[in-house]
Formats: C-alpha cells, structure tokens, sequence
C-alpha cells in the first residue's frame, strides 16, 4: 500500500489557471467539488521546456482515445511525464479543444473585468498563455492538452458528442509525477459543453509526496509500451 | 462506418505550375500561396503523407488539430474540411478528395516514440519528427514548431468505446487529396518512412506533389 504525506492544499476556483512544478516523486489529486467541473491540463519537462506533453503519442502508445486510471501522459520525447493513478471518474477527454477568448465571448456574450472584477469571462487559451509565458514560452509551445473530468465520444461517422453528466461531486483524478514536470492547470469550461451559461466549476488542488512506483505499479505494467516509456523516464535521471 | 463522399478534382495535372516525386522517407518543405491548389497523389497506395501547415508569414500561426476537429465536430478530415491554426483562422481547404477520409489524431513517428511502441533499440531508424526537424531548420525554424499533423490518407478510427485503433488503409494506388490555400502557407511533409507498422505494407513508397497557380479552374 502506497503512503503519501500531505505536502499542501488549495482550492482553484471556476475560471482561474495555475501553474506548478510538480517534482518527480509526489502527485496531484484534484477533486470536482460540485460536480460538472472541466480542467484543461497541459504539461512540460520542466528542465527542458521543449518537451511537451504530446496527445498523439500518448493515444497511440496505449491504444486508446480516452484516459483515466492506468495511463500514462507522454512527453513527445518517448518519456512519461505522469501517470494516472487514481480515478473515480473513468473517462478524461484528450481530444477535445480548448476554449478562446473570441470563443467564449461568442457562446456567453462579452464580460470583462471593468465590470465584473474577478469574475469576468476568462478562457483556457488566455490562461494557458499566461501561464506559460511566466516560463518564457509563447503560443508556438502551447500544442495539445486533456480536458480533465470531461468526456467526449466519437460516433462511428467521426462525429464528437459532449457527455453530461460525466463528473459528479466528489469525483477525483491523482497525476503521480514521473518526472519534474511543469503542470499548467486550468478550469473553464469544454467548448463542447452545451450548457449555455458561463459556469465554471471550482476544484480541490492536493499535492503530495508519494512512493516511487513499484515493481508491479498498474500504470507501468498498462501494457509493454509503459514498461518502455517508464525505462525512458527512469534513464533520463541516471 | 461513415459514409465517404468522394469528390474528383477538374484540374489537369499538365496545367500544374509544379510538380515532383517525393520518395518514401523524404522531407518537403514549400511555399502554396493563397489560391494556388495543391494535391497529394499516393502513387502506391497506403502510404501515409504526415503534414503540417504554417502561415507562411509567421509561423507561430500553424495547423491545429484540436482547433481543426472542434469547428467540424468530427475528427476526420475529406472535402470540405477546413484546415483551422491554432489562432482558429483558415490555412487551406480541402477541395477534393479520392480517399475520403484522413487521420489527424495519430500524430508523427518518432525516433523515441518508436522506442516506446516497438522496442527500446528502434532509436536509430529514420521517422517522421526527424524529416520535419529537417525540413523545418532548413528555413531557420525549430523543435518548438513541430507541432499536431495531418497523416493524409491514414485511417485511425476511434470507437464509441473510447479506442483507438489503426485500421487497414483505405487508399489505394492513385487516390489523391487536394486543397485550396486560403492565406499564403508553407506546407511540410515527411513521407513516412516507418518500418514497423503494417499500415503500409512494411514498404513506404513515394508521393506525387503537384501545385496549380490561382485562379486555374
């Protein structure tokens, strides 16, 4: 059974973005607090800025188009940045877009912050740039990212469907760190989500210090291409 | 699965103002200003044409596939798709197309990404990221500019179920696909050299690259 000892808290409300270097060694737990929450994530090797998470590898190598317990995120350099390992929830989508600032001004009208203070309409674009840019990097490094706590299902034409209703309160998702990963964390909705009105949902950030992962960790042992992609990782630290 | 509306193109391939071979393996790198044509002819059949798109003028303006399957609300791309940067404005739109399906999800091979899918000593054989790397710094860009792909005339299928899985191709011999460039682009391709996946037969072959001036009809 694996320990964990709390490192520290807090609570990241509906619209807001962070970011956090999240140390090779301890993991993220978020909690949908109300339920119907959306958490766009993207990912950077913190030491090399020009690895990134990357959604095609990480579908491919596991043979899937969704995420959640067991799975790892994969840099574009054949490493795992994190892994999956803890969900209650059973379906993140990795396919799905983000949303703009011209995007959400069309779908819920224009809100800014003159008028409503902190909170005014943001958008996952805007918080993600921000973010990033505290790390020097720019639009051109911004390329995939997985909406957390949302599912999005592809019919057999190709056709995406938003899923209501996936997330309900309480619901969690654990990210253990693989490596010194750069996690950028946002909240605004899926541009998917039919709901008409502007209504982030807010989510319990808990960072941790975890076990290194062992023998028979589930994520490693997913299936042969994790192996491989945990060998990649462990031998970038040698 | 989908029904495919395949639409041919009326352009003759004498008129082009361009027009190569490009061999299994190699990187392209070139210019297709607004309104130019430009087709992507697999002479073999089942070879896969990994593509990326920039605005010519700035290339942090580049194709995006979220953005590209998020305005049509399906993940495949045939004629009619609009092919939308990352800044949600049009690059190119597909105009014709004998295949009737393309893959933009299943990215580029990789030298590492082999390691993981195959085996950890396939770092040394040639792929894709490689040919982009290649033909990206020849015009003085970077790593950082690589970035999501279309794989013309692959077909990766995801399920109801949430699985993604690579089916056998469903181009053959002299199916093409074309677009129309709706602001000045410069197109990248790697014609896939990948060894280890069935897709292709274990045998990359070439692609026929052709470019038609504006206003041709």
């Amino acid at each position: 059974m694996a320990s964990a000892c709390l490192l520290f808290e807090e609570e990241l409300r509906g619209g807001a973005s962070f970011a956090h270097v999240l140390k090779r060694g301890t993991s993220l737990r978020i909690t949908d607090l109300h339920g119907g929450a959306n958490v766009p994530i993207t990912l950077f090797n913190f030491e090399l800025l020009v690895e990134r998470y990357n959604m095609a590898d990480t579908l491919k190598q596991q043979h899937t188009a969704h995420l959640t317990q067991g799975h790892c995120l994969y840099s574009d350099m054949g490493r795992v940045l994190c892994s999956i390992t803890n969900d209650t929830v059973g379906w993140h989508d990795p396919i799905g877009a983000y949303s703009t600032r011209a995007s959400v001004a069309k779908k819920y009208g224009a809100h800014d912050y003159q008028e409503f203070r902190n909170d005014w309409y943001t958008s996952t674009r805007e918080n993600f740039l921000r973010e990033i840019g505290k790390f020097g990097l720019s639009i051109r490094d911004l390329q995939s990212h997985i909406n957390f706590f949302s599912k999005l299902q592809v019919d057999l034409t190709g056709s995406m469907h938003f899923v209501p209703g996936n997330s309900k309160a309480g619901d969690s998702v654990e990210l253990r760190s693989e490596m010194n990963t750069l996690v950028i964390i946002d909240t605004n909705p899926h541009p998917l989500d039919p709901n008409p009105n502007y209504e982030p949902k807010p989510v319990h950030l808990s960072f941790q210090r975890v076990d290194a992962p062992a023998a028979d960790d589930q994520c490693r042992n997913l299936c042969p291409e994790n192996i491989r992609g945990f060998i990649n990782s462990e031998r970038y630290f040698l | 699965m989908s029904e495919r509306t395949l639409i041919k193109s009326k352009l003759d391939a004498a008129t082009a103002i361009h027009d190569e071979v490009l061999p299994a393996g190699e990187g392209w790198i070139h210019a297709v200003k607004k309104g130019e044509t430009f087709r992507i002819v697999d002479l073999d059949g089942n070879q896969a044409a990994d593509t990326l798109i920039y605005n010519l003028h700035d290339f942090s303006e580049r194709y995006s596939a979220l953005d590209t399957i998020n305005s049509q609300g399906n993940i495949y791309l045939t004629t009619g798709s609009s092919l939308v940067s990352n800044l949600g404005n049009e690059l190119m739109r597909i105009t014709a197309d004998t295949c009737g399906r393309h893959d933009t999800l299943g990215g580029a091979c990789a030298a590492e990404s082999n390691q993981v899918r195959y085996a950890i000593e396939k770092r040394y054989m040639h792929n894709c990221r490689a040919s982009f790397m290649a033909a990206l710094m020849s015009w003085g860009h970077e790593k950082r500019d690589i970035t999501s792909n279309i794989n013309f005339f692959m077909n990766v299928p995801v399920t109801p179920e949430g699985k993604l899985t690579f089916e056998d191709g469903i181009s053959e011999a002299g199916k093409y696909v074309e677009m129309v460039a709706t602001m000045d682009v410069a197109v990248v391709i790697s014609n896939c050299p990948q060894l280890n996946n069935p897709c292709n037969a274990y045998n990359p072959t070439p692609v026929r690259l052709l470019i038609w001036g504006a206003h041709v009809s």
